[in-house]
């Protein structure tokens, strides 16, 4: 639990905060940032959880923004640290944005929020959309006041009854995100898919879902047969409205959805990818003085795919200038800013493969000694109508008691996870590996 | 949601100003906005850190407006400083006690909420009295919110509370039919139990089992409040705990990573009163994937994660057994996520793997963040001396390091390669010409002193061993006394082993002289008169001191003490699970944990037992954490100095204390035999009213897995122990 919870801005300036127990003094908030500048001083690592004084202080950053809470127990740290990403999510879904500005003037809300979503220290509340429902800025005539909505205690606590729309739809989306790791040799070190399933749902009343996928492990403890390639999930997590005791009985996913946009579940596969989009670089420095680069991309994938906004980063020394660059394909343009230079490619086509070519000059000698370590080449695409593993939506069942028809749409997507990278040789000329 | 445009409410507002304003307000106010715009100016200076208590009396008048916002921002204001005017408050109570009357259940939670958090007497008094319906609300979202109620309230009168029945009065809504209010209850009630003086809260099956029955209707965080409370159940015999596991364990899917890492603690928990090994066996299965997706949240859940995985990996090494690649780093990742990685890279490291990581860690030496590539260098040599099959390739790769003449690079792999010359004894000497060819790079004590002890320890086959101890003897004065040590114990070194040279004569001469005449350090000056005695009474004696044979070094005795582990496992996920410490060291007047004995412990967790009498909390002196007990990221620099101040520490191989161990072991020789001999180890001497004095060292920092002599080697390997 968390003895107060503050917004600060990067000045380490508290803009809100509300104390929820009396053990902790709220002018600890203050002390935060010279801790923090403290620790960076001194070549420490400043972690999301650090304790001075026998205060604890845990904290994310959102933009321009430390969210920060202060605990004298020992607290558990993943829900204090998940709720403040709550936090977060709550209020740019009240303001659009959250930043100093939306802070101050909405504040008064914002207090409100913060009373309702935390008590005693203890995360209560977090759906905005539930929150939505009773805490709003129109003021409240204490005769027809808001009243909280029986979600706030029930057992769907995500959804309020009385929804209606005219057209029952509900939108699916399957996304999968590509991490991989290849090594300067080639090799693929690591790879996994992480897949997530969104939904948005523009449903009437309290629906009954069901979601049919390729799983593997539910055709074979049902004895069925897979029509086609069935996946196998290493890990799955679901949405707090999926009833996990059935998942785990028949690997049935059935769920009152909440309204609007929410992520169903997600899930991850670590089997080998072949590397979708293939980078190589060949890197030529010439007496320190200018260097060059070959770089060839390649789409490993079936031809009907095609990947859109495909955009290839090469990293290059800090100090490169008078870029000059010729490409096969595509635009390229020098990012100075990012020490690196990315080829962009609009549309890529399976089984296609494009060269460009990158000159450029470095002003300052270097020492033999200099050790230059360069980032890895990353890489971002999207891939529509595909999916690396080959999971399908084979159904989605919609029974509402009114016994309105909805329909299903669904839509694939495999793109680039935060970590697609590809190591570079080391240059030419840098030290030799020797033997012993 | 749109938003407001109150920013221009932030102006330091005086208070007749204010008043005025309010004031203004009493006479003809449609809608009232006008009071509205005066408090939202009051709540704005509040904001901002004005102290607005004195318009108490001015802001309380405001309590009859119709008008819910109002409202809410009267309490806030109440809240704030309600406190500081004890008198006044009492004319708030009457609003307050109407409130809690309320048609509108919102209404009366907001009163009895925001009267819980004003700790005044008259307020307790007014709200103790109306708990008590509140309590029996018809209304669950009331209900949910008295229970947290008792709680605020115990803590401020805790004997009161429990007179009145209160504690009573949450343990009946544990059977309530809302499962968000059974949620509420049980956190207050844990909350109350936490507490040195608190009362009792221990489950049995019967409630244990409704509790779980609420799990699936409750939100992510009551789950959370409900999994964390089982801790509080103590299975009787195996099947209790068998079948709760059971029945949590599809938790794990949960997207929250609270709620799967409470469900870990819990199943870490009764695992240790599970017999069947197959269910063991399945419960690590099922707990390594939701670890490991949990390296895809954002880095402040993964820092958590690892953390935890790192101590759940020692306990249970089944778990994330063939996951290593998983932990190798991503280039972007923050370098605290980095380091945490490293560390459970080394620990799942074996000979299957060992290319792959060996790869790795080269990757990692050549990064940009010094911090890290020390420790990546570090790890090589770590991975020499625990993985027998890499080791060649290790030292290849640290030799490739050294090549790039990178000065803290250097400096990290002498360092490595002096303690894996001790485990591999006679078999990598021959790298020592290319170490000493880099010694001008050496400008830290540690890595000094590394060389100083490499060059004294084979100075026999170092043909200009004389020649280099000179120039390194040139600054004995101005050098710390870790390299002093080593020097003076390398020039003893050799000299025994050239005693026939003149200048190596006049050399330990010097160094002897130095040290017994113009040093003040007391343990440099005694060491330098033992070893003058020693060299003039009978150098053949001193001969077998000096040289004595050093036991080997290994890294089996890394993992940290199982008994201990499974103390603090029962913390996991929180504080006490990232800082590697128990709750009790670093907070005052919390009782520590430990597993209940009953008959359905296991053998294996019952030979290990580490007891906490509810009374041993109050002989533990909190420690001081100035710097906190934060993550052991101290600098490389303080690595090899930490005090000897756990038994362990004796056993390690401090750099400094290298020396002294020479002669130390050999002394000791009888002492050491018999070790030697024991098949295991006697428990490390603790301190009797700190169970934990072992702990203290364990987990400092990265010399945690450090190098220690090879004496209790098998002792943590057999197989029942990894799994039971």
């Amino acid at each position: 639990m968390a003895s107060l919870i503050a917004i600060l801005d990067l000045k380490g300036k508290p803009l809100i905060q509300r104390t929820y127990r009396d053990d902790v003094p709220a002018s600890y908030v203050e002390r935060f940032l010279p801790l923090v500048l403290d620790f960076e001083e001194e070549g420490q690592q400043v972690t999301p959880c650090f304790s001075s004084q026998g205060i604890h202080y845990l904290h994310i950053r959102h933009s321009n923004l430390y969210l920060l809470a202060l605990a004298r127990r020992n607290t558990n740290a993943a829900e204090i640290i998940i709720f403040l990403h709550r936090l977060t999510q709550v209020l740019v879904e009240y303001f659009k944005e959250l930043e100093e500005e939306s802070i101050r003037d909405n504040f008064v809300i914002i207090y409100e929020l913060m009373d309702e979503m935390m008590d005693f220290g203890y995360p209560q509340t977090t759906e905005s959309k539930i929150l939505q429902e009773y805490i709003t800025q129109e003021s409240h005539k204490l005769e027809i006041q808001a009243r909280p909505p029986m979600a706030v205690t029930n057992a769907v606590s995500w959804r309020t009854e009385g929804i209606r729309y005219r057209k029952n739809e509900v939108f699916l989306d399957v996304i999968e995100s590509v991490n991989l790791l290849v090594n300067a040799n080639g090799n693929v070190v690591r790879s996994e898919i992480l897949g997530a399933v969104k939904l948005k749902c523009y449903l009437s009343g309290m629906p009954e879902l069901r979601l049919g996928l390729n799983d593997k492990v539910m055709f074979e403890s049902t004895g069925r047969t897979a029509r086609g390639k069935a996946i196998e999930m290493e890990d799955v997590k679901f949405h707090q409205c999926v009833r996990l005791s059935r998942f785990e009985n028949d690997r049935t996913i059935s769920f009152i959805p909440p309204d609007g946009e929410f992520e169903l579940m997600s899930y991850r596969l670590s089997t080998p990818v072949k590397p979708l989009i293939w980078v190589e670089a060949a890197v030529e420095s010439h007496k320190g003085s200018r260097v060059e680069y070959l770089v060839k991309v390649k789409a490993q994938f079936k031809r009907r795919s095609t990947a859109n906004n495909v955009e290839i980063f090469v990293p290059v020394p800090d100090d490169a200038d008078s870029p000059k660059f010729r490409a096969s394909t595509g635009s390229v343009q020098y990012a100075p800013d990012k020490s690196a230079f990315v080829w962009k490619i609009k549309q890529l086509g399976g089984g296609r493969e494009f060269l460009m070519r990158a000159h450029f000059g470095l002003p300052s000698v270097k020492s033999e000694s200099d050790f230059d370590k360069r980032a890895p080449i990353s890489v971002k695409f999207e891939i529509p109508y595909f999916t690396v593993s080959g999971i399908q939506v084979r159904y989605l069942k919609i029974v509402e008691k009114s016994g309105y028809q909805a329909l299903p749409w669904v839509r694939y997507i495999t793109q680039n996870g935060d970590d697609y990278s590809l190591r570079t040789a080391s240059e030419k000329g840098s030290a030799p590996i020797a033997p012993i | 949601m749109t938003s407001a445009q109150d920013g221009k409410f932030f102006q330091r507002g005086k208070t007749e100003e204010l008043r005025a304003e309010l004031q203004a307000a009493e006479g003809k106010d449609k809608k009232y906005i006008k009071r509205k715009t005066a408090l939202k100016k009051i709540v704005a200076n509040i904001t901002m850190g004005n102290d607005m208590s004195p318009l108490y009396t001015d802001v309380v008048h405001c309590l009859g407006t119709p008008l819910l916002e109002v409202k809410k921002m009267v309490y806030l204001f109440l809240i704030s400083y309600g406190r500081s005017k004890p008198e006044q408050i009492t004319y708030v109570i009457p609003n307050f006690l109407q409130d809690c009357n309320d048609r509108n259940p919102l209404i009366r939670a907001l009163a009895i909420r925001t009267m819980s958090y004003i700790p005044i007497p008259s307020v307790t008094d007014a709200l103790a009295e109306t708990l008590r319906h509140c309590l029996k609300d018809r209304d669950a979202y009331v209900r949910k919110t008295a229970a947290i109620c008792v709680a605020k309230l115990y803590v401020a009168d805790p004997r009161r509370t429990e007179k009145a029945g209160y504690v009573e009065m949450l343990r009946d809504l544990l059977l309530d039919s809302n499962a968000t209010v059974v949620a509420n209850a049980v956190a207050a009630l844990s909350e109350i139990a936490e507490r040195h003086d608190g009362v009792s809260f221990q489950l049995n099956l019967v409630v244990a089992n409704k509790l779980l029955a609420a799990l699936n209707d409750n939100s992510e965080w009551g789950q959370v409040y409900i999994l964390d409370a089982l801790l509080r159940f103590v299975p009787q015999e195996h099947a209790d705990a068998e079948i709760m596991a059971e029945r949590i364990v599809v938790q794990l899917q949960h997207a929250n990573s609270a709620v799967v890492l409470t469900t870990i603690k819990i199943l870490l928990y009764l695992m240790n009163y599970v017999e069947n090994r197959r269910l063991i066996e399945h419960i690590c299965k099922k707990m390594g994937p939701p670890l490991v997706t949990m390296l895809s949240s954002g880095p402040e859940v993964q820092y958590v994660a690892l953390r935890n995985i790192l101590l759940i990996i020692q306990r249970r090494p089944m778990v994330l057994k063939n996951d290593v690649k998983v932990f190798f780093c991503k280039y972007n990742d923050p370098v605290y996520i980095k380091l945490a990685k490293l560390e459970i890279i080394y620990r799942l490291a074996r000979a299957e793997n060992a290319p792959e990581v060996l790869a790795e860690l080269q990757e990692y030496a050549s990064e940009v963040d010094i911090d890290f590539v020390r420790k990546a260098v570090r790890s090589i040599g770590r991975l020499a001396i625990k993985v027998e099959e890499a080791s060649s390739a290790c030292i290849n790769a640290l030799l490739d390091l050294i090549d790039t003449k990178v000065t803290y690079v250097v400096q990290e792999a002498v360092i490595v390669i002096r303690d894996v010359f001790r485990r591999y004894p006679g078999r990598y000497e021959g790298v020592i010409p290319k170490l000493c060819e880099h010694m001008d790079l050496l400008d830290e004590s540690e890595s000094k002193a590394a060389i100083i002890w490499i060059i004294g320890q084979f100075s026999d086959r170092i043909d200009n061993a004389d020649d280099l101890l000179d120039d390194l003897v040139y600054t004995f004065l101005e050098e710390n006394v870790e390299v002093q040590l080593a020097l003076l114990t390398a020039s003893v070194k050799l000299f025994i082993h050239k005693s026939q040279k003149p200048s190596v004569k006049e050399l330990v001469h010097k160094v002897l002289k130095w040290a017994t005449e113009e040093i003040d350090n007391p343990d440099l000056r005694d060491r330098g008169f033992m070893y003058w005695r020693l060299l003039a009474i009978n150098p053949a004696t001193a001969k077998e001191i000096v040289l004595a044979e050093k036991p080997a070094i290994t890294t089996d005795s890394d993992r940290m003490d199982r008994g201990a582990l499974d103390q603090l496992l029962l913390h996991t996920g929180t504080l006490g699970s990232i800082y590697h410490k128990n709750p009790e060291t670093f907070i005052r007047g919390v009782a520590g944990r430990s597993l209940p004995d009953t008959p359905a412990l296991n053998n294996h967790s019952r030979a290990v037992l580490i007891s906490t009498g509810r009374g041993a909390q109050y002989m533990n002196p909190p420690i001081s954490v100035a710097a906190g007990p934060i993550e052991p990221s101290a600098g490389p620099s303080t690595v090899g100095n930490q005090a000897p101040s756990s038994p362990e520490a004796d056993e390690r191989l401090l750099p400094s204390g290298s020396d002294g161990q020479d002669a130390d072991t050999s002394i000791d020789k009888d002492r050491d035999a018999d070790e030697h001999a024991a098949p295991t180890r006697p428990p490390a001497p603790m301190d009797v009213n700190d169970p934990y004095s072992n702990l203290d060292g364990a987990f400092g920092g990265y010399i945690a897995d450090g190098p220690r002599p090879m004496q209790n080697r098998g002792q943590n390997n057999d197989l029942d122990d990894l799994l039971l």
